[in-house]
């Protein structure tokens, strides 16, 4: 068993940062009661001016007269490390909740994905990409992978044979031991990891109580460690909102960007892929205004995603400004990936022929791509539809067929048209209330054009144009 | 790109590029119709060979057109456009003229005759004439010179 950890030193930062657009001025997250707030977590800029974790807000505004100051929420910080196990779960079928972490059982993946660095690489890039700080390191255990990320970035320990040696210089404060253990030890002299191996266990036991044993018999792998494997849910719903309002769409489609982002991890994860999801953009009153987002068929690429919910979004008016943005995703179809063919020519920036049609689709409209079909009804009107039907019938032979109709017949103009063939009776429909009773022609009118034309039966005369033979 | 210049509507304009669809669909590529002027006859177009599955008929707005076209024709899935800009002018149909080329694919824009006197980028330019009989003028053709005199073309409604 291998075990990677991915810790997320700055999550409840970073789940901040990311739906801002990037800047460099100064921001602290606080928390706290109203009488005595203090700094959770300040940004790069902040840090350098002089704050720290767990400082007075009065201290950091004496050092700092201007900073943009957010309340810490410990629930948007849980659905970022919900979201981040979401996505771990695309590259393994075992992963765990630490506080601040993510572990997953990677030696099975490693098959998959290549060897480790390569893995690791990938890792950091979809970390990179999703906009999250990260510290990685891979051991034979869990816990062990959780204190080494701590300590080290990048650390691999690949074989139990090595481990106690990497665990050994491990200082105590930052091996995640029982907490009297963490303040006792030192106390008595011990300052690393090593040095507990050497004692005796029976001593520690009776001196620390069960629990710091069996945290070292984990640590090191000779006892197995529990983890309560996360389990995908199947519904993806995430909300991002602002402290100012947004009255233009054009400042939504960064948020968007990270939402769809967000999604396509949550479905690669979940080998899924999302037709149709719903964009909720919350107002200061009234209900929010729902923009709903469907696909022809099933996918999962960020890009896509984010061409078609953009595509929506730019065709809405906003009556009032919006204070936050919430995507949920209920229907998460299977996805099934488009084959390509190896020998495939085209040029290499195509784009798929269903990534065209959402295009085109999300720009002129759901209905604006039709493909018709012919039925067997005999009238012009109804002898296709844009509904795939049963296979029609081979039909008895006619007269040509135009190959222009017009969406309503309307008189002829112009001196009379010389009749080329005809006429045809076309006369049915009793059964629907559309009965029609005409006879065709085909005629050429004065400019030279092929038309197809109809008259009441037995005369020819008031003709009324129906279609061109084009 | 084919620029195909027309007097009026159902001069035999489709007869001349039918049986090429009529090709590319029997080989299952998709073919795009963009804001075609009448809806296309199911039962017309079969008769000539088109199968009507690979056809896409695409409606969209006069400003709409030209960009529907242009993506067609860059993302190289289709095979060949069709498509009536109402208001298209020598840039916008340099663009299309541009994207049929990376694309691969045909593209037969369709406009008016009034239009014969503006220059065009497109490699092959026709003039459809309805009388005294049906028959197409080559305007322009890349790489060669264009015949004096028109080639007939049948009538279209056998």
């Amino acid at each position: 068993m291998l075990w990677a950890c991915i810790l997320l030193p700055q999550l409840a930062l970073d789940g901040v940062l990311r739906r801002r657009p990037p800047s460099d001025e100064p921001l602290v997250l606080v928390s706290g009661p109203a009488q005595a707030r203090i700094v959770h977590a300040a940004n790069a800029t902040a840090r350098a001016a002089g704050i720290y974790r767990g400082q007075r807000l009065t201290a950091a505004q004496a050092l700092l007269q201007q900073f943009v100051m957010i309340e810490h929420d410990a629930e948007d910080e849980a659905r970022w490390h919900r979201l981040l196990a979401a996505w771990a779960y695309r590259y393994s079928a075992e992963v765990g909740l630490y506080a601040h972490a993510v572990v997953l059982e990677v030696s099975r993946s490693l098959n998959l994905f290549g060897p480790w660095p390569r893995f690791e690489s990938m890792l950091r890039d979809d970390l990179q990409e999703l906009g999250f700080r990260h510290r990685i390191a891979l051991a034979p255990t869990p816990h062990a992978a959780y204190v080494l990320a701590g300590v080290h970035d990048g650390i691999a320990v690949t074989s139990p044979d090595i481990l106690r040696d990497a665990l050994s210089p491990v200082p105590i404060a930052r091996a995640r031991l029982p907490i009297e253990a963490t303040q006792g030890l030192p106390s008595m002299g011990i300052r690393t990891l090593g040095q507990v191996f050497g004692l005796p266990r029976a001593g520690l036991q009776r001196r620390f109580g069960t629990e710091l044993v069996a945290q070292l018999d984990r640590l090191t792998g000779d006892e197995p460690t529990p983890i309560d494997s996360y389990r995908p849910p199947d519904a993806f719903e995430q909300r991002m909102e602002w402290t100012h309002e947004i009255e233009h769409v054009e400042a939504l489609v960064f948020p968007l960007r990270r939402l769809t982002g967000d999604l396509a991890a949550y479905l690669a994860g979940r080998d899924g892929g999302v037709q149709r999801f719903e964009l909720e953009l919350e107002h200061r009153s009234g209900p929010p205004t729902r923009v709903t987002v469907g696909m022809l068929a099933a996918a999962r690429d960020a890009t896509l995603l984010f061409d078609c919910a953009r595509g929506r979004l730019e065709r809405l008016e906003l009556s009032q400004p919006v204070l936050a943005m919430r995507l949920v995703a209920r229907e998460l179809p299977p996805f099934v990936p488009a084959g390509r063919d190896l020998f495939d020519t085209r040029p290499v920036h195509a784009i798929p022929l269903e990534q065209l049609r959402e295009r085109l689709r999300a720009r002129l409209g759901e209905q604006a791509i039709q493909h018709l079909h012919r039925t067997v009804d005999p009238r012009p009107e109804k002898a296709q539809s844009d509904v795939a039907h049963v296979k029609a019938a081979t039909l008895p032979e006619t007269l040509p067929r135009p190959t222009w109709l017009l969406a309503s017949p309307h008189p002829l103009r112009g001196p009379p048209p010389e009749v080329l063939a005809g006429p045809e009776r076309i006369e049915t429909g009793w059964w629907d209330g559309g009965d029609i009773r005409r006879d065709y022609y085909v005629v050429r009118t004065s400019q030279g054009q092929c038309a197809w034309v109809f008259c009441a039966p037995g005369e020819q005369g008031a003709w009324m144009l129906h279609g061109w033979f084009a | 790109m084919t620029e195909i210049l027309l007097p009026a509507d159902g001069v035999g304009e489709l007869q001349l590029v039918l049986p090429t669809l009529a090709r590319l669909t029997r080989e299952a590529r998709t073919v795009m119709v963009i804001a075609p002027p009448y809806v296309p006859y199911v039962a017309g177009w079969e008769a000539r060979g088109v199968v009507m599955s690979c056809v896409d008929i695409v409606h969209a707005d006069e400003r709409d057109v030209l960009w529907a076209a242009e993506q067609c024709l860059r993302s190289a899935s289709c095979a060949a456009v069709l498509a009536w800009p109402v208001k298209a002018d020598d840039r916008s149909l340099r663009r299309l003229q541009v994207a049929a080329d990376t694309g691969k694919a045909l593209a037969f824009v369709f406009r008016d005759r009034r239009h014969a006197v503006q220059a065009s980028p497109a490699a092959l330019r026709l003039e459809l004439e309805g009388t005294p009989a049906w028959q197409v003028r080559v305007r322009k053709c890349r790489g060669g010179n264009p015949p004096v005199s028109a080639v007939p073309l049948a009538s279209g409604w056998s």
